[in-house]
Parts: C-alpha cells; sequence; structure tokens
C-alpha cells in the first residue's frame, strides 16, 4: 500500500497530476483511491490530494498520518505536509518555488528536489510543472515506466486538439529525469 | 480487509452483494462518485433529472447536463433524455413530481440544505406514490453550515423529512462501485414500491474517485397503469395527487402505504456484518465513516483486540435484526458518525438493551481519524465504561 | 319539428358536480377551458395541473388526466410533464395566492425557460379556499380577513400587476389580460384561452391568460354586486388587452 499526498497552489495541476499516478496505479491492477480537499480552497488557495493505491481494498481514502509519498509543489504544502511523511517516506519538492533545503528538516526521508516550474517555463508551457514531478516517481520509485505514463497521455488527450499536448507532456517528464 | 467473513441480507428486488461491490471490475475506469451515479443513472434509464447547483454534488448536475440531452442524440432515445436546470430545489423536485406522473424514471440531486428545501415536493410524491431517485451529497449544518462532510441529514433522510406519515427508502453507500451499483438497485426499488428513494452520501464520497465500471442491466418490469401521460383516447382520465380531505379515505390510504413499507421492510434491508464469534465489540458505521472504521479495526487486530463491523447500507429500512444476531462475544457497541448522533438511535432500538451502545461522533466537517476510533474502543474495552443501555 | 339541441355542456367536463359557490367565477372559466380543449381536438392528449386553492379539486372536472400540485408549483409540475411528454397539451390552472404570491418563482422562470405551456391564472383579488385573505393582488382598501380594516398601502404595497410583469419577461409568448364580469367579455376570454392553447399546439411557447373573477362569498357582495366590482373596482386597476404577444411579432425573443 502507498499513500500519497499531493500539494500545492490551485493552478499548479494537482489534482491532475493525482489522477494521472492513480490511473497509472489502477491499471497496474490496484485497488485505488483519489481524494481532493475540495470546496473554498480550491480557489487559488492551496490544493491538495490524497492518493491510496492498494492490492487489497481500501479503507479510509483519508491521508491523515504516516505518509509513504509526499509531493510538495509549493511552501505551504511542505510546512504543512512534511512533518507527516513516515520515517523512510520519499518527499519530492518543486525546487524552483521551494528554495528551503527539505533534507535539512527531515533527514530520515529521501528527498528528491526537481526544479519543476523553470523547466516548464523552460520548454514553454507553465503549467506542465505538474508532470515534470513525475519524473521523480520514475527515478525513485518502480510504480510505472514511461512507457505507462504516455499510454495513459494517450488517453487522456485522445482528442484531435488535445493530441499537441502528448509531446509536451512527454518532453517535461524527460526533462525532469536529465 | 477481510472478504471471507463478510455476510450481507440481500434485497429481493434485485439482487446485490456488497462483496462483488468491493471488486475490482475488468476495466474500471476513475471516476468521481457523484459522475459515476450520473453515468450510472443514465444507464439505469433515467429520462429526465432536475436540478440546482450546490456544492458538494454540482458534478451529478453537470455531468446531467453534458450527456442526458447528448446521449439521447447518439443512441436514438434508448439512453439519455431531459436535463433542466430549475430555479430553485423547490422547483426541480415538483418538476420531478410532474415527470414522474407520466411514468417516466426521474431523477434529482442536491446537498443537505437544498434536501431541506426538497422535502415538500418529497413529501408530496410520498402521497401521491410516485418513484422518483434522489442523491444527497450532503455537507455540514445546520443552516447554511458548510460545505465539508457530514451526516446531519440521518433523521431527514430516515424519518420521512417533511409532513405526514411517511417513509423513503435511503441508499447509504461507502464505495464508489458500490454507489453506481446501488444506483440501478435505487431505481427498481423506487419504482416497484411506487416512493422516492433516496441515496445518501457524503461530499468525501461524492468528491473522491475509484476505479468503478458501470454495470447496465435492464429495468425491472413496474406496473405503469396509473401514470398520467395524457392519452385518454382509450381510456379514462386518471388523477394524480395526495389530496384526500375525507379522514376515513385518507387514513386507509395511510394504512395500505404502511403496508407497503412493511413490505419494503421486510424485503430491502441491506447491511454488511463482518462481526464474527470471539469479537469483543461491535463498531456501527455507515458510508465513508465504515471505512475508516475498517482501518481502526485492522490497527486493533494488531494489538490483539478483536472488533467487528456493522455498515448498515440501508438507513431504512434499518437492519435492526442485525443486532440481534450478534455473538455472545460482543459486550459493547460502538457507533461512530458524522454528526452529534443521529442513527445511534437506531441502533439503539436494534440493540434494545441488551449490551451498551457507545457513541464517538466528529461535526462540522471534522472526520475522525482510524487511530480516535481505535482509541476510543480501548477506552471503552478497558474502563468498562456503562454505555448507555 | 324534431328537437335540436342548442346548448349542451362541454364534453370537455365530466358529469360532476362543481364544488364552487354561487356566483363564484371557476365553472365559467371551467367551461371556456373545455371547450376550447374540445374544439380544437386536443382532449385526449391534454394534461391538467390543479393548484392550491379553490381550484385544487380541478381533476374532478376537466375530462382529460389530472395532477395535483403543491401550492405555487404548478408551472415547475407542467415543466416536468411537458419536458418528458412534449406532445402532448399541458396546462397550469391557478389562482392569484397560488401564482402571484408563493408561486412568483415558479410562474416567471417557467415564462422565462418559454416552456411551452398555458398558464390560467385567476385573479379574483383574495384567498377564496383559506376564508378570504388578502393576496398580492386585493385591492387598496378592500377588507379582507388579513386585512380587516382595507389594504394599506404603507404596509402591504400595491396590489401585483401580474400581466404587465410577466409581459416584461423575454421568454414569455403569448400574455393577456380578460374578464368574465359579463357575456360579452367571456367571449373575449373564451378567445384568449383559446388562443393561448392553439399557440401551445403550434410549439410557439409560454402563453398566460390572466382571468379577472368574482368570489363573492371572500368580498362579502352577492354574485351581481360582485360581477359590478369586477367592472368597477377591479378592471380600472388592472386593464384588460393584450400585453405581450412575440409569435405575432416573430417569436419570443
Amino acid at each position: 500500500m502507498n499513500k500519497m499526498v499531493f500539494s500545492g497552489f490551485g493552478g499548479q495541476g494537482i489534482l491532475v497530476l493525482a489522477e494521472v499516478v492513480a490511473t497509472l496505479a489502477m491499471k497496474k491492477g490496484n485497488h485505488v483511491t483519489w481524494m481532493p480537499s475540495y470546496g473554498a480552497e480550491m480557489r487559488g488557495g492551496t490544493a491538495n490530494c490524497a492518493v491510496i493505491t492498494s492490492d487489497r481494498i481500501i479503507g479510509s481514502p483519508l491521508v491523515q498520518s504516516n505518509i509513504d509519498i509526499l509531493v510538495a509543489m509549493n511552501q505551504p504544502s511542505v510546512d504543512k505536509f512534511l512533518p507527516k511523511v513516515r520515517a523512510g517516506g520519499l518527499v519530492l519538492v518543486n525546487a524552483s518555488i521551494v528554495t528551503e533545503d527539505v533534507q535539512a528538516r527531515r533527514t530520515d526521508v529521501d528527498v528528491l528536489a526537481i526544479d519543476a516550474t523553470n523547466i516548464a517555463v523552460d520548454i514553454g508551457n507553465l503549467r506542465v510543472a505538474n508532470m515534470v514531478m513525475l519524473a521523480g516517481f520514475l527515478k525513485k520509485t518502480d510504480l510505472f515506466t514511461l512507457d505507462d505514463i504516455t499510454d495513459v497521455l494517450h488517453e487522456r488527450f485522445a482528442g484531435a486538439r488535445s493530441k499537441d499536448l502528448i509531446p509536451l507532456n512527454v518532453q517535461a517528464i524527460e526533462r525532469g529525469l536529465m | 480487509m477481510s472478504e471471507a467473513n463478510t455476510t450481507a441480507k440481500r434485497g429481493s428486488v434485485v439482487g446485490v452483494s456488497p462483496a462483488e461491490w468491493r471488486g475490482l471490475g475488468q476495466h474500471p475506469i476513475l471516476m468521481k462518485g457523484n459522475e459515476a451515479i450520473a453515468e450510472a443513472a443514465i444507464q439505469a434509464g433515467c429520462k429526465a433529472f432536475f436540478g440546482y447547483p450546490i456544492t458538494p454534488q454540482n458534478e451529478v448536475p453537470e455531468y446531467m447536463s453534458a450527456h442526458m440531452e447528448r446521449r439521447a442524440q447518439e443512441t436514438g432515445g434508448a439512453q439519455g433524455g431531459v436535463f433542466v436546470q430549475a430555479e430553485s430545489e423547490v422547483a426541480a423536485i415538483n418538476m420531478c413530481y410532474g415527470a414522474a406522473a407520466t411514468g417516466a424514471r426521474v431523477m434529482t440531486s442536491s446537498s443537505s440544505p437544498g434536501m431541506a428545501l426538497k422535502q415538500e415536493g418529497i413529501s408530496y410524491m410520498s402521497g401521491a406514490d410516485l418513484p422518483v431517485f434522489m442523491v444527497n451529497v450532503s455537507r455540514c449544518g445546520p443552516g447554511l453550515g458548510g460545505i465539508l462532510p457530514a451526516q446531519g441529514d440521518y433523521f431527514m433522510a430516515t424519518r420521512g423529512g417533511g409532513n405526514g406519515d411517511y417513509r423513503t427508502p435511503v441508499y447509504a453507500p461507502a464505495y464508489i462501485q458500490e454507489a453506481a451499483d446501488l444506483t440501478f438497485h435505487a431505481f427498481d426499488v423506487a419504482e416497484k414500491y411506487r416512493t422516492p428513494v433516496m441515496m445518501l452520501i457524503d461530499g468525501m464520497l461524492g468528491q473522491m474517485m475509484e476505479p468503478v465500471e458501470i454495470k447496465p442491466r435492464p429495468p425491472i418490469a413496474a406496473d405503469k397503469s396509473w401514470c398520467t401521460d395524457g392519452d385518454t383516447s382509450n381510456r379514462k382520465p386518471r388523477v394524480i395527487n395526495s389530496l384526500s380531505l375525507l379522514g376515513d379515505v385518507l387514513e386507509q390510504q395511510n394504512i395500505e402505504r404502511f403496508q407497503k413499507y412493511a413490505q419494503i421492510e421486510r424485503e430491502c434491508v441491506l447491511v454488511e456484518n463482518t462481526v464474527q464469534e470471539g469479537d469483543e465489540i461491535a463498531i456501527v458505521a455507515y458510508g465513508v465513516p465504515a471505512r475508516i472504521a475498517q482501518n481502526a479495526i485492522e490497527e486493533l487486530a494488531a494489538k490483539g483486540i478483536r472488533a467487528g463491523l456493522v455498515r448498515p447500507i440501508t438507513l431504512w429500512p434499518f437492519p435492526y435484526d442485525t443486532f440481534q444476531q450478534l455473538p455472545a462475544s460482543v459486550k459493547n457497541i460502538l457507533v461512530i458518525e458524522l454528526s452529534m448522533g443521529q442513527m445511534v438511535e437506531d441502533v439503539k432500538l436494534g440493540v434494545n438493551g441488551t449490551r451498551p451502545v457507545h457513541f464517538h461522533g466528529r461535526s462540522g466537517g471534522m472526520v475522525f481519524e482510524p487511530a480516535e476510533i481505535a482509541d476510543k474502543v480501548r477506552e471503552i474495552i478497558s474502563t468498562s465504561s456503562k454505555g448507555d443501555l | 319539428m324534431a328537437a335540436k339541441i342548442i346548448y349542451e355542456k362541454s364534453r370537455g367536463l365530466t358529469d360532476a358536480s362543481f364544488h364552487y359557490c354561487p356566483g363564484c367565477s371557476h365553472g365559467t372559466i371551467h367551461k371556456l377551458v373545455a371547450e376550447s380543449l374540445v374544439e380544437l381536438d386536443i382532449l385526449e392528449r391534454t394534461i391538467s395541473i390543479a393548484p392550491v386553492g379553490c381550484a385544487v379539486l380541478a381533476y374532478n372536472y376537466f375530462n382529460c388526466d389530472g395532477i395535483q400540485a403543491a401550492h405555487g408549483r404548478a408551472p415547475a409540475v407542467a415543466t416536468g410533464v411537458k419536458r418528458v411528454q412534449p406532445d402532448k397539451i399541458v396546462f397550469a390552472y391557478q389562482g392569484d395566492g397560488d401564482l402571484a404570491s408563493i408561486g412568483t418563482a415558479e410562474i416567471i422562470h417557467a415564462a422565462h425557460r418559454g416552456e411551452n405551456i398555458t398558464v390560467i391564472f385567476v385573479n379574483n383579488a383574495i384567498y377564496g379556499m383559506t376564508g378570504g385573505q388578502m393576496a398580492p393582488t386585493t385591492l387598496i382598501n378592500q377588507k379582507t380577513t388579513t386585512s380587516p380594516y382595507g389594504r394599506f398601502e404603507e404596509t402591504t404595497g400595491k396590489p401585483l400587476l401580474v400581466s404587465e410583469m410577466m409581459a416584461t419577461i423575454p421568454g414569455a409568448t403569448y400574455i393577456e389580460r380578460v374578464s368574465v364580469h359579463d357575456h360579452a367579455h367571456i367571449l373575449r376570454a373564451k378567445r384568449a384561452i383559446k388562443k393561448a392553447f392553439e399557440y401551445q399546439v403550434a410549439g410557439k411557447g409560454f402563453a398566460m391568460i390572466e382571468i379577472l373573477a368574482a368570489c363573492p362569498i371572500g368580498w362579502g357582495l352577492s354574485p351581481v354586486d360582485s360581477m359590478a366590482f369586477i367592472k368597477d373596482a377591479m378592471v380600472p386597476y388592472y386593464p384588460l388587452g393584450l400585453y405581450c404577444d412575440r409569435a405575432a411579432q416573430g417569436g419570443a425573443q
């Protein structure tokens, strides 16, 4: 079982990133829950989403403690959720925005800093910063492969117009892997 | 969670199995609870949806607005139909009343304050014996309250809610697959017994996503010889109403309606019961809190404390009998709700003084953690707390 | 010379006896509606929506399918019926408490959506069924059981001009105010009611006919004096005539 939290500013694509990860886990035959913090927080504030993947039926869909994987896209997300990551857990940090040395604050977790927002801007679309973070999963876990991701992207962007977004998203992930 | 020890009463209308609901389908897709219910409703033959925006149920009318008329075009009318955004919840339920009177499968959805407004129409539809499928994606209250999850609408849902003598069957799924499957079931129950039927979920189940497979099945063949579809070329005019000014006539109508309710109580109770001989305590919860309880039960098991879960799936009719059949090892009952305590009253009726009934509730949108439930269980067991008899 | 029938009860009405009070206008208006349904050959595909008010039992009188609605909600019920039975003829029959007070949201939004239904709005300036209380349409200084010293503008406002208000709604196709206080006006009322149903048959959209009507018991007047009250007190405040006909002008905007 993996308990994950994705967190960042509204508009950073947190919910979509969490949905892509949940979809990837589902396609591997896992039980999955995707649980957003819904409501007023959606409008411009901090958005977060809990994803649980398991080979068994999932009880509570909430992730209130013992986080296995935290994806933190901004500083408030680090402040709120870093203390709740279990010892030995994985923390993926958007280093473009979070300048703090997160590893220094929690020496008992595995921190990977990814320059997500800068990479996204560099390849021409700020909105793919969320996809750059997927590179962290590829580097640090064996949950899914780049091929798995492209399969899901093809399903997600099946429409004629949105098809152009697939290469951009793949490029974002590949840049994150560099 | 172990599936082997799951027992469930089967509704006699359509065979349904909670164990099946919790399995993964062959080709699951990730869907929000609200969207899965909406899609299941369309595939269940819903011909008209009338609603009004309110958080956290908005995905239901949004989904219906996107799909009802388009699906009707795509399928030549085999699926889909009408979507109307009404001027209020009051108007929406009264549109349901009109459309249902013609024999169409109709649906509305709302959230707590909106469901309160719909009570007028629900009472009228109960009095006129009209079927409708209603979804309450409930939020915390009273008043405007907030949009966070809560279970404070239990009384409103299970006690009739509006004026007069009536009840409405209430389904409380805990899983999105279960919500989708129960949607088909609820439409059938509504038509078979000619009654409004409610699905009561909280914002968590409405907003979260899980893998789900919509499993369509043909609707039951229901008698429609009562409906006012307007075609009187070959029959006498019919009337749909709830007005009855003569006391003896209305009393007889109510007696007959309660005979129908007694039949529903015999035929439609659904409950998941994982309590086994040797369990010290039974935790009672419905909806997503039952899943949180399941985590607590696993935590306790790891520490050698045996607890089981009773999860009512129908809130009315309530599975009172289940509490008479608990093994002798169960010394205490703990009811957990996201409210100040509502279902606990039904549990006490079911337990009927045979064991202490304890309560732990959170309110205002606060949600208990598994550890909080486990702590409460340990407290009950260690202090042999009396609870309420 | 063989006997010749020169008048008979419309087969658009059942044989049930009206429960209405002597001098009440509902009977006359029921007849005009029933005749229109028969003359247009739509009775066998019509569904009536009865209000809460004196006409609550209207489903017993109209010889077609009938649905009884909650107070003020007849236009919402009619919407639900018409949307799933678009080939049927649907009319809501409402009084002034029902339509102009508790049901303002429903009537305005049925018109706003341009529902292809017909609304028969009976304005007798009082709540008849509940025993003669003040309505939004009660005239200034008119005494009712809840305005026992007369209606005061200072605290209860001026009588609501429903047809004028409804005509401002872009989705409304046809709005007309008529009266049934004498034979000539009854004939004019019939023409308006029939036209409203013709519009629905042709799919032209929302129509409401406001009918000034008598409530002798509620008013405390004889039936004859009640007709004079309509003519002398109501018509001057509620001008008769066509308020909008957007079909004639090329359809609702």
